[in-house]
């Protein structure tokens, strides 16, 4: 089981609401998947209106969590604000923080993120910020009060996968709170691999929305993301990489 | 803020060494090829299991070691700037109940050392003291290291464990690393070895490295006294110890050392004996668990031992030391903390290292940048 903050997930796949091609096939799609939390572009629901909102009335399912994110917002002040308004209107002090001023490549702005997971924090927000992967920039979240840390594995949207692996590892290794794959994964093989290497999730949305059949894709990539952790659980064999004594060592130790 | 103690409270000292015990050929096997160690590993590498491997675990050791530190050795020297000492400790020379002559430096003394000190060409100097919260206190420090610190580039201190207060005060005139040995993670056996003083408070000890980390401290040390409890178990809890400080506290660096009991004057005869070969098995332990950890040997070890664990995994050395206050110039004969083993002078452990193919460093750090 994955313990973010107060709740406990026994799906390991996290998934977004963009891009599908109906609101009917996404609901389809995510209940497929099996997955918990859903994230929610608080830019794209009628936050004044929201028992009418279609994007929410399907989504009301009682497994299902709502993750509001900041997609949109251009620095921490908008965030914070984008919070607050999401806390009211969806009833969660739940936050997935997307600060990106760069529109094109939709790039987190770390010195941005690092003030916002600050103040959100304070304000008792759980904060589950969209980073690059970069592993000081995590420690300092989690110095900041992060809940988790979402660390992409390529640029978002590129199906390119985890491409960033070197240092998803090191932030795996080092981190005290949960690390969820966030962007980049394209195929349920990547998914697998992050959850092998240790991720505690992964956040699956356009290779899902997009592709030729999103209910059997969710499908694939919750049986994926099961396999993964798994296989992580049962620890890899790792390459075997035997030394090969030329001098030896230790015979000084039998002088 | 929660500490190192509540992750403690969670392990039982039995439990720990009879899973270590229990470890096997293929545990070990299994941890050799890991890419990534874990604490189990570590368990497995440091068991009786894994003495066959020996030699494969110094290899691994010297690869990690090269891939990581390259070629060079840290050379340092201690400082004794006291042997008061308000704490009972039964296997320490400078213990309240053992009565000899005591002294503390003064401003004038400690500069004729350090004169001594700068002639054999160190720039990293560890300040060691007994714990004796009346003489050697936060402003006496605070002293010395006004004094000394335009004469080194890095200064340690192995002194009595102090509150964070007093940390956040010493930083600012230069202290870079603070040593505190656990001495042994066995809760008991820790209270029969030190029955009067201070350092009887287990807890307090336990929990400062974590007031170092809170501190901002730039480097800590860990490590146990070995030869007082089983050292496969306590050293498996200093590896714990390390790896929470180290996602805890991720802007410190970290050292270990693993000092075995030397005699001293009216000194305890070990519990437990560790040989060369079980110390060779533990450092190369260390160094696979943890590839970015430094490692220290002292003068404690034999010259024959410290010449061939230069390229096993070790990173740092000292050479030349005295033990006692006053030992380089002021009062040679003063009483010392334990006998050292290597008697050798820093230029020729300097050779021995050049000759191996390594390179002694002197200095290794600035205090401008901290
Ligand atoms: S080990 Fe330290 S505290 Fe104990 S008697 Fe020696 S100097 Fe004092």
């Amino acid at each position: 089981m994955l313990k973010i903050a107060d709740k406990t997930f026994s799906s390991r796949l996290f998934t977004g609401t963009g891009k599908f091609s109906s609101s009917a096939l996404m609901e389809e799609a995510l209940v497929a998947s099996g997955s918990e939390l859903v994230t929610v572009a608080l830019k794209r629901v009628d936050v004044r209106n929201n028992e009418q909102d279609d994007l929410l009335i399907r989504l009301k399912y009682p497994h299902i969590n709502l993750l509001p994110n900041t997609s949109g917002v251009r620095n921490a002040k908008e965030a914070i604000f984008a919070a607050q308004l999401a806390r009211e209107a969806l009833e969660t002090n739940w936050i997935k923080l997307e600060i990106h001023p760069d529109p094109k490549y939709l790039m987190p702005d770390p010195i941005e993120t690092l003030k916002a997971t600050e103040e959100l924090a304070k304000l008792g927000f759980v904060v589950l910020p969209y980073i690059h992967a970069d592993p000081v920039l995590c420690k300092r979240l989690e110095d900041a009060g992060t809940a988790a840390v979402m660390p992409l594995g390529s640029p978002i949207g590129s199906n390119k996968g985890l491409k960033t692996i070197d240092f998803l590892e090191i932030i795996i290794a080092q981190s005290n709170v949960p690390v969820i794959i966030d962007a980049g994964i394209g195929s349920p093989s990547d998914a697998a691999r992050a959850l092998e290497i240790g991720a505690d999730a992964v956040l699956v949305n356009t290779a899902i929305a997009v592709s030729g059949n999103p209910i059997r894709m969710a499908t694939a990539f919750k049986i994926a993301v099961e396999a993964g952790r798994i296989a992580f659980e049962a620890k890899l064999a790792s390459p075997v990489s035997h030394a090969v004594a030329s001098s030896p060592l230790t015979s000084f130790l039998d002088a | 803020m929660h500490s190192f103690n509540d992750i403690f409270e969670t392990y039982n000292w039995d439990e720990v060494k009879a899973s270590i015990y229990a470890k096997t050929g293929a545990d070990v096997e299994k941890a050799l090829s890991a890419t990534k160690r874990t604490l189990e590993d570590f368990k497995a590498l440091v068991s009786p299991a894994a003495a066959p491997y020996l030699e494969q675990m110094a290899q691994l050791s010297q690869q990690l070691t090269l891939k990581r530190f390259g070629k060079v050795i840290q050379m340092y020297v201690p400082l004794y700037l006291s042997n008061e000492c308000s704490n009972i400790c039964t296997y320490c020379g400078f213990s309240y109940d053992n009565k000899v002559r005591r002294k503390t430096l003064s401003p004038m003394e400690i500069m004729q050392e350090v004169a001594v000190i700068k002639a054999m060409g160190y720039e990293h100097v560890l300040l060691v003291t007994g714990e004796d919260n009346v003489t050697v206190h936060v402003e006496y420090f605070k002293k010395v290291l006004e004094l000394i610190r335009p004469h080194f580039a890095h200064i340690s201190m192995e002194v009595q464990p102090m509150d964070l207060e007093d940390y956040a005060q010493l930083t600012p005139y230069g202290l870079n690393t603070v040593l505190v040995y656990q001495e042994t993670y066995h809760r008991e056996d820790y209270k029969k070895h030190h029955p009067k003083g201070k350092k009887s408070n287990f807890k307090y000890r336990l929990e400062t490295p974590d007031r170092l980390g809170q501190a901002g401290i730039h480097k800590m040390g860990l490590g146990v006294l070995i030869g007082l409890e089983d050292w496969r178990t306590d050293c498996f809890f200093t590896a714990l110890h390390l790896h929470y400080l180290e996602k805890k506290y991720w802007q410190s660096k970290y050292s270990l050392s693993f000092p075995r009991l030397r005699p001293f004057s009216g000194g305890l005869e070990p519990k437990v004996e560790m040989n060369d070969r079980e110390l060779v098995q533990l450092i190369c332990a260390y160094r696979l668990f943890n590839e970015e950890v430094e490692l220290s040997i002292s003068t404690r070890e034999s010259p024959h031992f410290r010449n061939n664990i230069i390229k096993l995994g070790i990173t740092s050395i000292s050479a030349g030391s005295k033990t006692n206050p006053g030992g380089y110039a002021v009062e040679p004969e003063s009483l010392e903390q334990f006998e050292i083993s290597d008697e050798r002078s820093p230029a020729d452990i300097a050779k021995v290292i050049s000759q191996q193919g390594y390179e002694p460093v002197w200095k290794d750090w600035d205090n401008c940048l901290t």
